[in-house]
């Protein structure tokens, strides 16, 4: 087991190089002079030009790449473009801010989602199947931008019960364990959940109805075991399985979703990148694609040693 | 039987009542006297003084804790505003060498950290804009307001309330440029360790508000300045709340559940709900154009001013004003007839088909010989109004005359690409017609940088490359004439020209809709782009 981790340890060095290649070389192909949104519209073209060698924006590309990684090793992710300030402030917030939202619609959406699945799975083509069906079917077409404007429009405008944007009264900043805090949190953590729910339920389902037809399975009936210690065999031999949809759905919410962070103006990595991108703040962009890009590898480690530490087979192979 | 309640069992279960009315009652009174705006800028416009975000930025993180030397009068909304003085009591060109410029500035004037304004101060400011040598020189600020000052050669200071510029040659316009250049504190730079993203987060300016605190992209706080030294602007309001919220129906649904009292732009279509809540709706002509900028290189259609001008009566304003909600006003020029600049045209630009359709015909096209021209626009941005379906509503109006549009859409930072870029640039092959809606605020940007010959790109956005010598003529003389009277004369010759030729296909004006709560009192929204939210009260 040990090797096993320490194995998959030394992968994401690779890994995590082609992420920031990756990323510098997507964030400059994309078209759009970085610094055209930041001067003004009349700025003449002598400033332009020498912001362009401030920024480090007249180097070949391959010479800014090694400059970035450089200061990326070091922990520096530069400044923004736009407004001078350090990205890694900025991004820190936002993560936390985002950080908030995707633990919550984790919460939601994977209970919900599993137990539905679980459900649904072992009553195959039952009622409640069918029902969960329809459920997740919704949750996973259902356009979440839509959601999240009909919820505000009915629950904020029309009922007037809970907050329609920002994270706290008068879009005030950072997160705290208050009421206000909470009910800001509500419309945002269940439109962003309803994906990963849909999701979860139909992998839920599928695996838990291969797995019940599997020969063990009948086995373990045929040796007059109860459904109690069934489902126990049955859990263990689905976990590994949810367990990565489980990582893979939070690695996307941890994203942060730029239409409903822009839907409630919720501070997070969405809101964020929306704005980086249409600023063309390289390296602001380059920054926030950096670290959720290392969060997914960070996940998938996660997931792969919580799979092997599930299923034995795993670590063999 | 009797039965008493415990104290902690009352307590808490006041807590547990208290917490959950707080959990379902988010939007309870607010203390009195603070004032919410949700901005359009997805981000705080940068606050140390050189905004960004547009003229957004200028309205709610510069006039707010800033002023010029020049300022805006905002007070009223029946006319159009004008330049008075700000930091500056008072400024004169030498009649004997107009590029010499005094500026008696306002005694007694502190910054927000206690500092007094001084000529030094000014001085100082210019350098951070002007000169490259200067430690606190900053390139990013010079990009965002530098051009504003591009005519100063040098200034010196005189004595401490006395500052004198030399202009490189006579510019007339020069106090309507300086209400751009905002006075920040050099005494906070130092205490902040010369460093201007620290001095965003901290800045002192000579404004009616202060700032108390920044988050940004989430959020800043103003607080009045009560010892603001204009005693008629000292603000009513005790607080000031600026959010970005750049979702146009997040900002309607925000002031509909009671979180922000004032939004920017909310879409015509909400409006009428907006009102059945009884929300009040502000607008009000403002500075601003929506044209077509036509090209006039030799290969564009437009160079027939027959064509310029059929197209110009071809377009139903008053139709294209329902589509908006009634919110915008029929061009009639390049600025409103009211303007002290408007002038006397002869071309009446109104809606009339007959008139165009015989003027292309007279100019040698028709029904089976179609004008074709390429026009590049943007689906949003600041200014643009609605563009895509503003667009699609010209397109089928000059498909009437027998002139075919065809879109080239890109977002609004390409789109300020390629206008920076000039008709002439190898990306703006075929394109005949950029759409970019312009403020008309001072004499250069409204009209001048549009007509002269020597500010083709890449000197200036005279985009279209149009030359025509009596128009550098009339420019010219405007620059040089420093009798206001005289040189609003002058302004309205260029602009009566501009009309009789039909440089542009002018469409609307934006009336800048903002919806606020019933609670806010004393708005005045100002023919102009900024505000002075001095008088405004909530209650």
């Amino acid at each position: 087991m040990f090797t096993y981790i320490l194995r998959r340890i030394l992968y994401i060095v690779p890994i995590a190089l082609g992420v920031t290649l990756l990323v510098f070389g997507l964030v400059h192909i994309a078209p759009g002079d970085p610094l055209n949104a930041v001067v003004g519209p009349d700025a003449p073209a002598e400033v332009v030009e020498q912001l362009r060698r401030a920024y480090g924006f007249d180097q070949p590309l391959p010479i800014q790449y090694l400059i970035y990684l450089g200061h990326v090793l070091t922990g520096d992710l530069g400044q923004s473009v736009a407004t001078g300030r350090p990205v890694a402030a900025d991004l820190g917030r936002a993560l936390a801010n985002t950080l908030v939202l995707s633990i919550g619609a984790a919460l939601v959406g994977f209970t919900s989602g599993t137990l539905l699945g679980a459900l649904a799975g072992w009553h195959r083509g039952g009622l409640v199947d069918r029902f969960a069906t329809i459920l997740t079917l919704i949750g996973v077409s259902v356009p979440h931008y839509w959601l999240g404007m009909v919820l505000v429009i009915v629950l904020s405008v029309e009922l007037n019960l809970l907050p329609a944007m920002g994270m706290a009264p008068g879009g005030a900043a950072g997160w705290g364990f208050t009421g206000e805090h909470l009910a800001h949190a509500v419309l945002p953590v269940i439109t962003m959940s309803v994906i990963p729910m849909g999701i979860v339920a139909r992998s839920v389902r599928a695996t838990v109805a291969d797995v019940l037809h599997q020969e063990f399975v009948q086995a373990l009936r045929a040796k007059g075991l109860g459904r109690g210690p069934v489902l126990r065999h049955v859990v263990r031999n689905v976990a590994p399985t949810v367990v990565s949809v489980l990582g893979l759905q939070f690695g996307y919410l941890l994203g942060g979703s730029i239409l409903i962070e822009t839907v409630f103006s919720w501070p997070g990595t969405g809101f964020l990148l929306n704005e980086a991108i249409f600023k063309r703040d390289i390296p602001l962009l380059q920054g926030t694609i950096l670290m959720l890009g290392l969060f997914f590898v960070l996940l998938n480690l996660l997931v792969d040693i919580a799979q092997a530490a599930l299923d034995p087979r795993m670590r063999r192979s | 039987m009797t039965f008493t309640f415990s104290r902690r069992l009352v307590l808490a279960g006041a807590a547990a009542i208290a917490l959950s009315a707080a959990a379902f009652a988010p939007a309870t009174a607010q203390a009195q006297g603070t004032l919410r705006i949700g901005m359009t800028a997805a981000d705080i416009p940068l606050t140390h003084g050189s905004p960004d975000n547009g003229f957004e930025g200028f309205r709610f993180a510069g006039y707010t804790m800033y002023d010029g030397l020049v300022n805006w009068d905002l007070s009223t909304a029946d006319k159009p505003s004008a330049i008075k003085p700000g930091l500056a009591l008072s400024w004169e060109a030498d009649p004997k060498d107009t590029t010499k410029w005094t500026f008696k500035l306002r005694p007694g004037v502190k910054f927000h950290d206690g500092s007094a304004f001084d000529a030094k101060a000014v001085a100082w400011n210019f350098d951070k804009l002007l000169n490259k040598d200067a430690p606190h020189f900053d390139a990013r600020q010079a990009s965002l307001v530098g051009f504003r000052a591009a005519s100063i050669a040098s200034y010196k200071v005189v004595d401490d309330l006395t500052i004198e510029f030399t202009t490189k040659t006579p510019d007339s316009f020069l106090p309507y440029q300086l209400s751009f250049i905002l006075m920040a504190s050099p005494a906070q730079y130092e205490a902040v360790g010369k460093d201007w993203a620290k001095f965003a987060a901290q800045p002192s300016g000579t404004g009616p508000f202060k700032l108390e605190k920044l988050v940004p992209r989430e959020r800043a706080e103003l607080a009045a300045n009560k010892a603001y030294w204009d005693t008629a602007r000292v603000p009513k309001l005790d607080k000031l709340v600026l959010i970005p919220m750049p979702e146009a129906n997040t900002r309607t649904a925000a002031l509909l559940s009671g979180q922000v009292d004032v939004v920017e732009a909310p879409p015509p279509d909400t409006i009428p709900r907006l009102k059945s809540s009884g929300m009040q709706i502000s607008s009000n002509p403002y500075p601003h154009i929506w044209p077509y900028h036509l090209s006039r290189l030799p290969d564009s259609p437009w160079n027939d001013v027959r064509v310029r001008k059929a197209a110009n009566l071809a377009i139903d304003r008053e139709g294209l004003t329902e589509l908006l909600g009634g919110y915008a006003v029929p061009a009639k020029g390049h600025v409103v007839p009211g303007s002290a600049w408007y002038g006397k045209p002869s071309f009446d630009i109104k809606y009339d088909l007959a008139a165009a359709k015989k003027l292309m015909a007279e100019a040698g096209y028709g029904p089976g010989k179609p004008v074709k021209a390429k026009a590049i626009i943007s689906p949003s941005g600041s200014g643009q109004m609605l563009p895509l379906p503003m667009n699609e509503f010209i397109q089928q109006n000059l498909k009437e005359i027998g002139i075919e549009l065809e879109f080239e859409v890109m977002e609004i930072t390409s789109l300020i690409n390629r206008w920076r870029a000039g008709a002439k640039a190898e990306q703006n092959a075929g394109a005949s017609i950029i759409n970019f809606s312009y403020a008309t605020v001072d004499p250069f940007n409204a009209f001048v940088r549009f007509v002269k010959s020597d500010l083709h790109a890449p000197n200036g956005v005279n985009w279209g490359f149009y030359a025509d010598p009596a128009m550098d003529a009339l420019a010219a003389k405007a620059q040089n004439t420093f009798d206001k009277a005289a040189q609003d004369e002058i302004l309205g010759q260029i602009h009566a020209k501009m009309v009789d030729d039909a440089l542009f296909v002018w469409v609307v004006h934006d009336v800048a809709p903002r919806a606020l709560s019933p609670k806010v009192k004393g708005f005045v929204q100002a023919q102009n782009w900024f505000l002075d939210l001095s008088p405004v009260t909530v209650q």
